[in-house]
């Protein structure tokens, strides 16, 4: 380790690993509340200050360089860790923060200078970020998750009537979600033996040219397994827009309300709707 | 024309053209557009930001409302710095696709809109201005 530079005097006193560590643990699992145990801390927190040991030892102080690649790893471990745990982002960023004051007494003990403290507190102050940005990344993508778990959810395939199928469909509908509709659609088709298949668009709130393209495919798919399909729940808003991007539906037979797509299927089916004359009983 | 401040919105992921129109929306409404406009602002954003997305290889969006003294209204700017668009004419041929899309998106979101401006130069970029106002 080049001890001479002028900055670097705050590298060396970390050799002291035992007493910083412990002090570290104690800290965070004191700011944490017991909602980690300190044995896991001990191991979280001591490979972390390994890593960190190790890479400085290998000389500078950017985060960004290859020796760095360790720590980074860890510290994106514990940060994501954390945010599916339910660790607020304080706590998270606060865990590695802790590590300034559990070094400073080494650092006291062995004189290191106002400059040296200063640039070993921006390092901290780096590691802190990198920690909080790896969480918000991290929740960003929990919500990402959760919100693809809604869409399973839902888009049931319903059964309207013996041989009629319904999915309305809620949200927007990306290729994934599309995918996932036209599967469940198809594999409804088949075991219920329905000839007749209803895609509900009522809950959509924008048809594109991509949401299109996905339900022409879906339909196209519906119709090569000897299905009739229609679409229902334009709304005038959706089918002037649609109209206005010069997409045409084609062959394909669309209604304004799911109400008139039933109708339709159970028409094409041979029933017939008759309302009884008034004052006749049922029976 | 005034602008007010304006917000800044990536479009790197499948998700953020999700968060785009939801955006648009919101504006859209702050603005006073019809229930037929919004949906017409909403759509073309959502074409826009998925071709910044998927031929801009990501980008942004800076989107604000906006001002003319008698209309209000909502101007949205995607840019990316990808390929560039080689042969706007083409581009702008309905029907016309590098990919495998339908080819209408540049083309209809133009029709959806009132004002729609395109500037694209190979190895540089593409930034496209779109603004509805209220009627
Ligand atoms: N931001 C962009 N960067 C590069 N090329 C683009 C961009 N936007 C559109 N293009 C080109 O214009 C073509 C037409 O776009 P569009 O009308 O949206 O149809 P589609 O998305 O179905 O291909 C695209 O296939 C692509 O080659
Ligand atoms: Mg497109």
């Amino acid at each position: 380790m080049d001890v001479g530079d002028v900055g670097d005097g705050w590298i060396e006193p970390l050799s002291e690993r035992d007493e910083v560590l412990t002090r570290w643990v104690e800290r965070v699992a004191g700011d944490l509340r017991a909602r980690l145990s300190v044995p896991e801390l001990q191991r979280e927190l001591g490979e972390i200050y390994t890593a960190l040991t190790v890479a400085l030892t290998a000389g500078g102080t950017d985060l960004r360089a290859e020796q760095f690649g360790e720590l980074r790893a860890l510290l994106a471990d514990l940060s994501s860790g954390r945010a599916r745990q339910g660790f607020t982002p304080r706590e998270t960023a606060g865990t590695v923060f802790a590590l300034k004051e559990a070094a400073t007494a080494v650092m006291e003990k062995r004189n290191v200078g106002y400059r040296d403290y200063v640039r070993f507190s921006e390092f901290i102050d780096e590691l802190g970020l990198f920690t909080f940005e790896t969480y918000v990344r991290t929740r960003d993508q929990v919500i990402v998750e959760q919100s693809n778990q809604l869409l399973e959810l839902s888009t049931p395939v319903i059964k309207l009537w013996e041989g009629v199928l319904a999915v309305p469909l809620v949200g927007t509908l990306d290729s994934a979600r599309t995918q996932m509709v036209m599967e469940s659609l198809l594999e409804a088709l088949v075991s219920t033996g329905s000839r007749h298949a209803i895609i509900d668009i009522t809950g959509v709130g924008a048809v594109d040219t991509q949401v299109a393209q996905h339900l022409l495919k879906t339909v196209m798919a519906a119709q090569l397994m000897g299905a009739d399909c229609i679409i229902s729940g334009i709304r005038p808003q959706i089918a002037q827009t649609v109209v206005s991007l010069g997409i045409e539906f084609g062959e394909i037979v669309t209604k304004a309300t799911l109400a008139e797509a039933l109708a339709l299927a159970l028409r094409r089916d041979g029933f017939r709707f008759v309302r009884r004359a008034a004052g006749a009983e049922i029976r | 024309m005034t602008g007010m401040d304006s917000q800044r919105h990536p479009i790197v992921t499948e998700s953020d053209v999700v968060r785009v129109r939801q955006v648009v929306r919101t504006l859209a409404v702050a603005a006073k557009l019809s229930l037929v406009d919004q949906t017409k602002m909403v759509t073309a954003a959502s074409e826009l930001a998925r071709n910044t997305l998927v031929y801009g290889g990501g980008g942004e969006m800076m989107i604000d409302l906006v001002d003319s003294g008698r209309r209000r209204g909502v101007r949205a700017v995607f840019i990316d710095t990808g390929p560039g668009i080689p042969d706007l004419d083409l581009a702008l041929t309905e029907g016309w696709t590098s990919g495998s899309g339908l080819g209408l998106g540049l083309t209809g979101s133009r029709r959806l809109v009132d004002e729609f401006a395109i500037d694209s130069s190979p190895g540089v970029g593409t930034t496209v201005r779109v603004v509805k106002w209220s009627r």
